[in-house]
């Protein structure tokens, strides 16, 4: 059984004109030491998803259907008791911003040791000696001295090395990033990326890995999620994904990077933008923007419009969308004449 | 260890260089305040050391000796050095004492003003919902009470069940209760407002997401954030305290004649000021004149450092 396993998960904002769906029927797993990328352009519900692992997902949000399970328990549904056994200790998490993360009036060395106490019983000579040690594992020069110090005296990719420390601090199972790297500047993103990579390694931590940064996806995680208004639409193998990409959204997001682009000419794009999610179009919620809503021969495909697209699989990705699922229709169809015409 | 002693910085070294200190050293008024105000605690805590007699005992004092002027006015006496009041005490040892009364009245009842409001308004801000709505109401229903309106009703149900030497035995704490009950809504106010901004921050989230309890983020990660606020308020609530401590005593409400606080102490010198012995109610009205201001003035100087956006032009 996977370490990680989300079923249909299920989440919605209350919100004055009615609920919002953030997340509809959400589905992966994430096995023991395996790192897992999710990508999608803001408001895809990445970091809701996130939030929603260890139920902490902010009023009016709340998880309307659907399990976390988490070594076998149920996640969502546990008593806050049990859950902060989990939060911190088994499951950790890294957020986006350093400057924000570390409470500005607190020393490193206490904000450390806290997160420690509260799950073990240790004195505070063990603690802090776990703590240095961590934060010798980040590779932080003088840790001895940045116990004592405050975070506004630390740079912002000495904060994220700290927060990795304090995330690896329990020797969780599971490391939840959230875009790790995006408020640091790019010879500190590969740094800051390459340390975690590395750490995850030799402690056989699971990542999963939430960014825009489909560069950063494919060095580092094995699988990956791509999201979009809410769902997941194509999920498989990285490099799978990223070299053969399925779903015509994907494809887009791909093409789009700056490298992909004739130089001299404009970077490509996909033309508009997402739906709001309180107000989706019919159907496949990506419509609107595809441009294989109509077939090669120039006629319409209507269940684009009127359903919403289930997974197909394709190799060793499941790809929501119709336009797949007729081409992988045809050519089975394709290959039984094939085996009726010449036995 | 063989860091220099210069990339640690203890918390003298951290006070040194600290803004606060900065501007404190550039700023006169302040300055001459936090002594005034200083040399105010010290003579009132040591009030027993220094004051030639002791007001409160009886055997002490001779009625024969009274409304004596103070000592720059003829027909005072060497030993009255400010005078003596209407029942013969000596008016130097009486506002030593007085201001002792006062002042403990004052941070008593800020201290239990802040308990409540510092606690409440954490509740209130931290867990929102029904908890908010309920605090913040009683909040409301407390404010539309004034504290004389509190004062009354509580000195009024003591003298009513334990009789008046009840309450005069323990008037101090009484008041303290009746001042620290009154305004403890500004404090829940003041912190509310500032939790609701700070509960928002990613360091909040991150403390949740390391398993710490609610209790634990409030009071140790939330409420750090917000002393600045408390400290600017509580400057001014001590100053109000203790206005209000006089003003209650004036109306014959607070401190008893025989236990003085500034308060009654003015009032005691207001029947004879027609009688021309000005000083019994002027000098305790300017001392405590005095010290209220240095305590407003030191608050405003607190706020302008700790309020960084409110630069003077």
């Amino acid at each position: 059984m996977a370490l990680l396993e989300v079923n249909h998960l299920d989440v919605r904002f209350a919100l004055r004109l009615g609920d919002v769906h953030a997340l509809r029927d959400v589905n992966f797993t994430l096995e023991r030491g395996e790192r897992l990328g999710i990508v999608g352009e803001s408001g895809a519900g990445k970091s809701v998803a996130a939030f929603s692992l260890l139920n902490l997902i902010a009023k009016p949000g709340y998880i309307a259907g659907g399990e976390v399970l988490f070594d076998g328990k149920q996640l969502n549904g546990m008593s806050e008791r049990a859950l902060r056994k989990v939060r911190g200790n088994r499951i950790s998490m890294i957020f986006q911003d350093p400057m924000m993360t570390l409470n500005p009036v607190l020393s490193i060395g206490e904000q450390m040791l806290e997160c420690l106490k509260a799950h073990r019983r240790i004195s505070t000579k063990e603690a802090r000696a776990i703590a240095l040690d961590k934060l010798r594992q980040v590779q932080i020069p003088s840790p001895e001295t940045r116990l004592d110090q405050y975070p506004h005296e630390l740079s912002g990719g000495m904060r994220q090395r700290i927060i990795i420390a304090i995330a690896l601090l329990l020797d969780p199972d599971i490391i939840v990033a959230d875009e790790p790297t995006t408020a640091l500047d790019v010879t500190i993103q590969a740094e800051i990326m390459a340390l975690l990579l590395e750490l995850c390694e030799t402690n056989n931590v699971g990542l999963i890995l939430i960014t825009h940064d489909l560069g950063v996806v494919s060095q580092v995680t094995q699988r990956m999620l791509v999201m979009y208004a809410g769902r997941v639409i194509e999920q498989g193998p990285t490099r799978e994904i990223i070299n053969d990409p399925q779903h015509p959204y994907t494809q887009g997001l791909i093409n789009a990077l700056p490298q992909m682009a004739t130089p001299g000419e404009k970077l490509n794009q996909i033309r508009g933008s997402m739906p709001s999610l309180s107000n989706l179009p019919s159907g496949c919620a990506f419509h609107p923007r595809c441009d294989f809503i109509k077939r090669a021969d120039g006629t319409q495909r209507p269940a684009c419009t009127q359903q919403v697209p289930e997974f197909v699989t394709s190799g060793n990705c499941k790809v929501a969308c119709h336009m797949v699922a007729e081409l992988l229709d045809k050519e089975a169809n394709d290959e039984s004449r094939l085996k009726e015409t010449n036995p | 260890m063989n860091a220099p002693s210069s990339a640690l910085p203890n918390r003298w070294e951290r006070f040194r260089d600290s803004y606060l200190l900065y501007s404190f050293k550039r700023d006169i008024v302040a300055q001459i305040s936090l002594v005034v105000f200083i040399a105010l605690v010290a003579v009132a805590v040591f009030a027993p050391l220094l004051s030639p007699m002791n007001p409160y005992d009886l055997a002490q004092i001779d009625i024969l000796s009274s409304e004596l002027p103070p000592f720059w006015i003829e027909g005072s006496d060497s030993q009255y050095v400010l005078g003596t009041d209407a029942q013969g005490r000596d008016m130097l040892s009486t506002i030593l004492y007085g201001a002792r009364v006062s002042l403990m009245i004052g941070f008593g009842a800020v201290a239990l003003q802040a308990l409540i409001g510092v606690c409440f308004g954490l509740l209130s801000g931290y867990l929102g919902g029904r908890i908010d709505a309920f605090l913040m109401r009683l909040a409301d229903i407390q404010l539309s009470f004034s504290t004389l309106m509190v004062a009354i009703i509580v000195g009024a149900l003591v003298k009513a069940i334990f009789g008046g030497a009840t309450f005069s035995a323990y008037a101090v704490p009484l008041l303290i209760l009746i001042i620290g009950l009154a305004e403890w809504p500004q404090y829940a106010r003041t912190v509310r407002a500032s939790v609701l901004a700070e509960k928002n921050k990613e360091y909040v989230d991150a403390a949740r997401v390391m398993g710490l309890r609610s209790k634990r983020i409030m009071f140790r990660h939330v409420l750090p954030n917000t002393l600045s606020p408390i400290f600017v308020i509580s400057t001014v609530q001590i100053a109000n305290a203790i206005i209000s401590e006089a003003a209650l005593s004036f109306l014959g409400l607070g401190m008893p004649e025989t236990h003085p606080s500034l308060g009654s102490l003015i009032k005691a010198g207001f029947d004879y000021i027609q009688s021309g012995s000005w000083w019994i109610t002027l000098i305790p009205g300017a001392v405590l004149v005095v010290l209220v201001l240095s305590i407003n003035l030191l608050g405003d100087w607190l706020r302008d450092v700790m309020n960084p956006r409110l630069y003077k032009g």
